[in-house]
């Protein structure tokens, strides 16, 4: 089990995001081990995604620092630091409608050095998400909501990236079909992928994941291993008990 | 009888003219949700370069084209890069005044250079006809204006279907984020839409100049065909474009023969009026969000 001091591959230093004079992160800051699955357990409004989006640059910060294998990557434009290595499955899936099921995941290896290897990366998304094998050729507006989410992950993974974010994968879908996602990013992970997974589910996302850490309203009120943290205290930080809020 | 079909058949080939010309239109605000209201002028401009470089090159428009194509490109990649893609993202107004305050100077500047007086490029197929028999002819230029708007079509089709320019295209089209995040760089994207657009217009403008005549103001004119080209059609569909062109040239022609030439122009827009107001989206056009 690797602690949270080998190998850090992304850190975020003291966070602070504003949406105009609203803030939504107040001083956060994380350290992602190469080779971990990392969750950041929040309710909705925590802050959860304002953290992904400014970490892959969709969003600037106003203060502190977010840094991928000792370079910063601070506001710089999100498809510069998708070529870094670091992409993310954006919450709903935003998968290109139009387009069909492999047309999405070719998309994925648009940038060159994943292009150059876009059958051997296809062949591993397939080999993975069988369903999405067998809707190849139809539209991705027609795909119910798990093969969306298999469809953003797997287009994701076809950026070979060394990082993958997942913005609630669990949203909206039947627990049997999250619990197959959660698997499958369990399988990548022993491959060597980086995971960092956003949830709103406490058990879950201290179940699969190495490390976590827990949001309340834009601060982090709890980390450590999550073995190690009791369920019962996760939750009630969660629902912004007195003592953590 | 003979003049109606004279007159379909007319309608029909402009029709692809009328297409060329929306394409450019139908391609910027398909991908970038913007409405270019320099697009005729930027056209008019191309007319106008073409006419110069023929000139320059004893009557050689295919050279004449190739320049006009280059660097009409490069104007549209600079305007996009420069003025566009500041406003791109902050909602409809900005674009419409930025787009419309080029338009002004286009006119003003091309008046300044070339005076008001309506021009046109001169060449032989102009005037002549490819096909003639007792029942109608067909005007080599004709011919030639909707030949050349289907292998444009056509070609922006197979970029857009097969190559991964052309996915990245509708990649960014359909969602901007998520295209950033398999690493396309959407604002190169738009310049490179706007590119393709204004070669298509710089093709346009060419055929133009040698059907009809033109004046630095005549850009305002294409730039409400290609309203009504884009708003028939519907917007962001290649082959909707085409019918749309179509279907306003055969409106005119029509429109000409049942009620008098002076109702040419008129006749268009009465059918895109009735379009307009019963399926504004256009008769062919795809879903849009």
């Amino acid at each position: 089990m690797l602690s949270q001091e080998d190998n850090v591959l992304l850190k975020v230093e003291n966070l602070e995001v504003h949406y105009g004079d609203l803030q939504a992160l107040y001083g956060v800051s994380l350290r992602i081990s190469k080779g971990s699955i990392v969750s950041i357990i929040g309710s909705n409004g925590a802050g959860k995604s304002t953290l992904l989006a400014t970490i892959t640059g969709i969003n600037k910060p106003t203060k502190g620092r977010i840094t991928f294998k000792d370079e910063d990557i601070s506001g710089i434009r999100t498809h510069k630091i998708v070529s870094k290595g670091i992409t993310m499955s954006p919450e709903g899936s935003r998968v290109f409608e139009k387009m069909s099921v492999e047309e999405n995941l070719l998309m994925g290896a648009y940038l060159p050095r994943a292009r150059r290897k876009k059958e051997e990366l296809l062949k591993r998304v397939y080999g993975l998400f069988p369903a999405l094998k067998e809707k190849s050729g139809q539209l991705a507006t027609y795909l119910s909501g798990g093969q969306r989410q298999m469809l953003a992950i797997g287009r994701a993974l076809m950026v070979d990236p060394e990082v993958i974010l997942c913005d609630e994968v669990s949203m909206g879908l039947a627990p049997v079909i999250v619990k197959d996602i959660y698997h499958k990013i369990r399988e990548i992970n022993q491959e060597g992928m980086t995971f960092i997974l956003v949830e709103q589910d406490v058990k879950r996302s201290l179940k699969y994941s190495d490390y976590s850490y827990v949001i309340v309203k834009g601060k982090i009120v709890m980390e450590g291993p999550s073995s190690q943290l009791p369920e019962e205290e996760v939750k009630d930080a969660f629902f912004g008990i007195h003592k953590y809020a | 009888m003979e003049v109606l079909l004279q007159l379909v058949l007319n309608g029909i080939l402009l029709g692809g003219l009328y297409a060329m010309i929306g394409l450019g239109m139908s391609l910027i605000f398909g991908i970038m949700g913007i409405i270019n209201l320099a697009h005729g002028d930027l056209m008019i401009v191309s007319t106008y370069m073409s006419m110069v470089l023929a000139m320059q090159f004893s009557g050689n428009v295919f050279i004449a084209l190739l320049i006009t194509v280059i660097v009409m490109m490069i104007i549209g990649f600079l305007v996009q890069t420069f003025l566009v893609n500041k406003v791109v993202d902050k909602g409809s107004e900005p674009p419409l005044l930025i787009t419309f305050g080029l338009s002004i100077i286009l006119q003003n500047v091309l008046m300044l250079i070339f005076g008001a007086d309506a021009k046109a490029i001169p060449t032989q197929i102009a005037s002549e006809n490819i096909v003639t028999t007792p029942w109608f002819s067909i005007s080599a230029i004709y011919l030639i204006n909707f030949l050349v708007s289907i292998v444009v079509i056509l070609s922006l089709h197979f970029i857009m279907k097969k190559t991964y320019f052309g996915r990245a295209i509708r990649a960014t089209s359909s969602d901007v984020v998520a295209s950033e995040l398999v690493g396309v760089n959407t604002k190169r994207i738009y310049a490179y839409t706007m590119c393709l657009a204004m070669a298509t217009a710089s093709i346009a403008g060419l055929l133009i100049g040698m059907t009809f005549t033109y004046s630095p103001t005549t850009g305002t004119q294409y730039l409400i065909f290609a309203f009504g080209v884009v708003v028939i059609g519907g917007m962001g569909n290649l082959v909707g474009t085409l019918l749309g062109g179509i279907i306003l040239g055969l409106s005119q022609m029509l429109g000409s023969y049942f009620f008098g030439t002076a109702y040419q122009l008129f006749s268009g827009y009465i059918v895109l009026l009735v379009i307009l107001t019963f399926r504004p989206q256009g008769l062919f056009a795809e879903a849009r969000k």
